[in-house]
């Protein structure tokens, strides 16, 4: 496929405000989990919760929008000159010439549970501030986010669980091809809220320690929140080296919140993502995995990954540093890929003590420090929706 | 570029019960008389699925089954993409309301059918499709967007798609905060190449200044405006008319999709 290049990217997460606290906490090895403190939540967890969205509320014409989720959104915009970078755009190509297609699981759903608590929830009646367009609904982060850039493209929300923000880069590829914009912001923001926090735990998914991917004695997830965006156009000579070059998109038709044990969706990801770009496993530098770090994800993950790149392809999962972001994991962890090639830094995977012996991959457990062309980055969500990203230079 | 055949349609809504029986109605043939949907079974699911799913995923796939039941295609060659403003509002509720309780009961089937891409995460089980799947939203426009995607989908990469559009009525105590009308869901099967199956093609641009169309019956004017997927319903009247028309359907805020629809036979 042609490849989009990617002019411009931030990402706020537990690890800090921008590319270059997350990488620095990369470098240094200071990961970004805490006991769980968020809310009323009185769970045995860890997070990975983003400081000072508490004392940073939406106001003037942005009021209406505010919410936990679109604070993040607004916080992560204001990161690394982006919303520079897209005003640029927009004015080489037009704002209505700029697409947004973003990735959110559960948007500001934290509104509504606020508002069930607060209002008298049998009638109905809820305060006066609660507005569901706004926040609630998921296209809410699209509509504040063009708003905010004032873009004027088209738009919509993916929200395909933990896959989410990994899929719009094909979204916007698709968009691009047919004319319908000539560059668009992707990303996706996903943040802490008890339906997220509860139900993994209703599922017996949440660990009581901080996360530990392929680890023999994980067992389970710690859930965080994030906020990232790049800005995709198609390749100008001046600007930045990193090329969106394949993408591969794929259902597991298996179960709605266990993964095929085979992998078999994740291989066809993967497979697919190597076709569109034209490229063999061999290309590939590295790969960062989905690495929730449930018993049944990482297995599933282990074969799909081994029988396409098998079992010497340096890989690691960066969960273990930021947490979980769900609908946000796949612009995490792009823009981590993105830290990767420009740096030539692999980090390791955190708090992972003894890899699984039943597993194959090849397990960073200490960072790599290397040249990186190439790099596969894998999103699964629940209800089978996969999606790996191939990022790199031109081949 | 971006034109494309539709291949089929499926429906389904209070007093359009599958695209056959809807035909007429859209044509002004027959009387429309919004009813009650009958509370129809996914028959494609597994028992075993059908009993955790919701009125939503089963609205969302019978208008699925009942656009590929017009199609030869082999259901797994096809790619997919369900747009739906509000997903499944119940489940939200549901959700919500255990969370505002002492120890925050939520079951897990609660939750793993709280995802939007619920509907197609069932569709991929019925059906045994690996094929791509974009759950999508954009508000009031989802239908819309939905038909870009789908239409990206099948243009760009290739692949024959089935756009799924659903919205329902929010329970009560939500429904002061958004307000459907009724039911509705729509399906269209979408391809690049023109095949035997084309009943008509779409050339589709944005646009800024459109009118977006109307229907006459207010009835079903009614039902156009209070549900997002059902602003697909022109689009449907040009499908059952199988008319050379102009449809405009409203997009984002300020924009339409401008359809010219070319009858096929």
């Amino acid at each position: 496929m042609q490849p989009l290049q990617i002019t411009a990217y931030t990402v706020v997460n537990a690890l800090g405000r921008g590319i270059e606290p997350s990488f620095a906490a990369l470098e240094a090895g200071a990961g970004g989990l805490r006991p769980c403190d968020f809310g009323e939540a009185g769970l045995d967890t860890w997070i990975g919760r983003v400081e000072g969205l508490e004392e940073e509320p939406l106001t003037g014409w942005l009021a209406p929008y505010d919410c936990r989720n679109n604070r993040l959104a607004r916080m992560t915009l204001e990161q690394d000159d982006f919303a520079g970078a897209v005003k640029s755009a927009a004015k080489r190509y037009a704002p209505d010439r700029v697409g947004v297609f973003l990735g959110t699981s559960t948007s500001g759903i934290r509104q509504t549970e606020l508002a069930y608590q607060a209002g008298d929830a049998s009638s109905g009646r809820f305060p006066e501030s609660y507005v569901y367009e706004w926040t609630h609904n998921l296209y809410s982060l699209a509509d504040f986010t063009r708003r905010f850039l004032e873009l004027g493209g088209p738009a919509l929300v993916v929200s395909t669980a933990c896959s989410s923000s990994a899929k719009v880069f094909a979204t916007a590829w698709r968009h691009i091809q047919a004319g319908l914009c000539e560059a668009a912001v992707v990303g996706g923001v996903d943040s802490l809220c008890l339906t997220t926090l509860y139900g993994f735990n209703s599922l017996e998914l949440i660990s009581e320690a901080p996360c530990r991917p392929w680890d023999a004695r994980r067992d389970g997830i710690s859930i965080g929140e994030a906020g990232g965006f790049a800005l995709l156009e198609k390749p100008r000579l001046e600007a930045s080296p990193i090329l969106l070059l394949g993408y591969g998109e794929s259902s597991d038709a298996y179960h709605m919140s266990s993964p095929h044990p085979e992998g078999t969706g994740a291989i066809l990801a993967m497979r697919r993502a190597l076709d569109a770009a034209d490229l063999s496993p061999a290309d590939v530098d590295y790969i960062n995995l989905h690495g929730t770090a449930t018993v049944f994800n990482d297995a599933a993950e282990d074969r799909a990954v081994v029988s396409v790149f098998g079992a010497r392809m340096p890989c690691n999962s960066t969960k273990g540093w930021t947490g979980h972001t769900l609908g946000a994991a796949g612009i995490v962890e792009a823009v981590f890929a993105c830290l990767s090639i420009e740096h030539g830094f692999v980090p390791r995977t955190l708090n992972t003590e003894q890899p699984d012996p039943v597993l194959s991959a090849r397990l960073l457990t200490q960072p790599l420090v290397q040249r990186v062309d190439r790099v596969v980055s894998n999103s699964f969500g629940f209800g089978g929706a996969n999606c790996s990203l191939l990022l790199g230079r031109a081949p | 570029m971006n034109a494309v055949y539709v291949n089929a349609v499926g429906l389904l809504a209070p007093g359009l019960e599958g695209w056959q029986a809807s035909m007429p109605i859209l044509r002004g043939e027959s009387d429309y008389r919004p009813e009650v949907i009958p509370r129809l079974v996914a028959d494609l699911l597994p028992a075993n699925e059908r009993r955790r799913t919701t009125d939503t995923v089963r609205l969302a796939l019978l208008a699925a089954q009942d656009a590929l039941r017009q199609s030869s295609v082999a259901v797994e060659t096809v790619a997919t993409v369900f747009a739906s403003s509000d997903g499944d509002l119940e489940i939200l509720d549901k959700i919500c309301l255990a969370l505002s309780l002492p120890d925050h009961p939520v079951s897990p089937t609660l939750f793993h059918n709280s995802v939007h891409n619920a509907a197609a995460g069932y569709w991929a089980i019925a059906t045994g499709s690996r094929m791509s799947s974009t759950s999508l939203s954009a508000y009031n426009a989802s239908f819309a967007a939905g038909l870009l995607e789908g239409m990206t989908v099948a243009v760009v990469e290739g692949l024959p798609t089935l756009l799924v559009g659903y919205d329902l009525p929010a329970p009560p105590r939500l429904s002061s905060v958004r307000h459907l009308a009724a039911s509705y869901a729509v399906a269209l099967l979408l391809q690049r190449e023109r095949t035997s199956e084309a009943r008509m093609l779409l050339r589709i641009r944005l646009a800024t200044q459109g009118l977006e169309d109307q229907l006459s019956n207010p009835a079903l004017e009614a039902l156009r405006t209070g549900n997002p997927a059902a602003r697909s319903l022109p689009l449907l009247q040009a499908l059952a008319t199988r008319s050379a028309l102009n449809v405009c359907i409203p997009y984002l805020p300020g924009t339409q999709l401008q359809i010219e629809c070319r009858p096929c036979d």
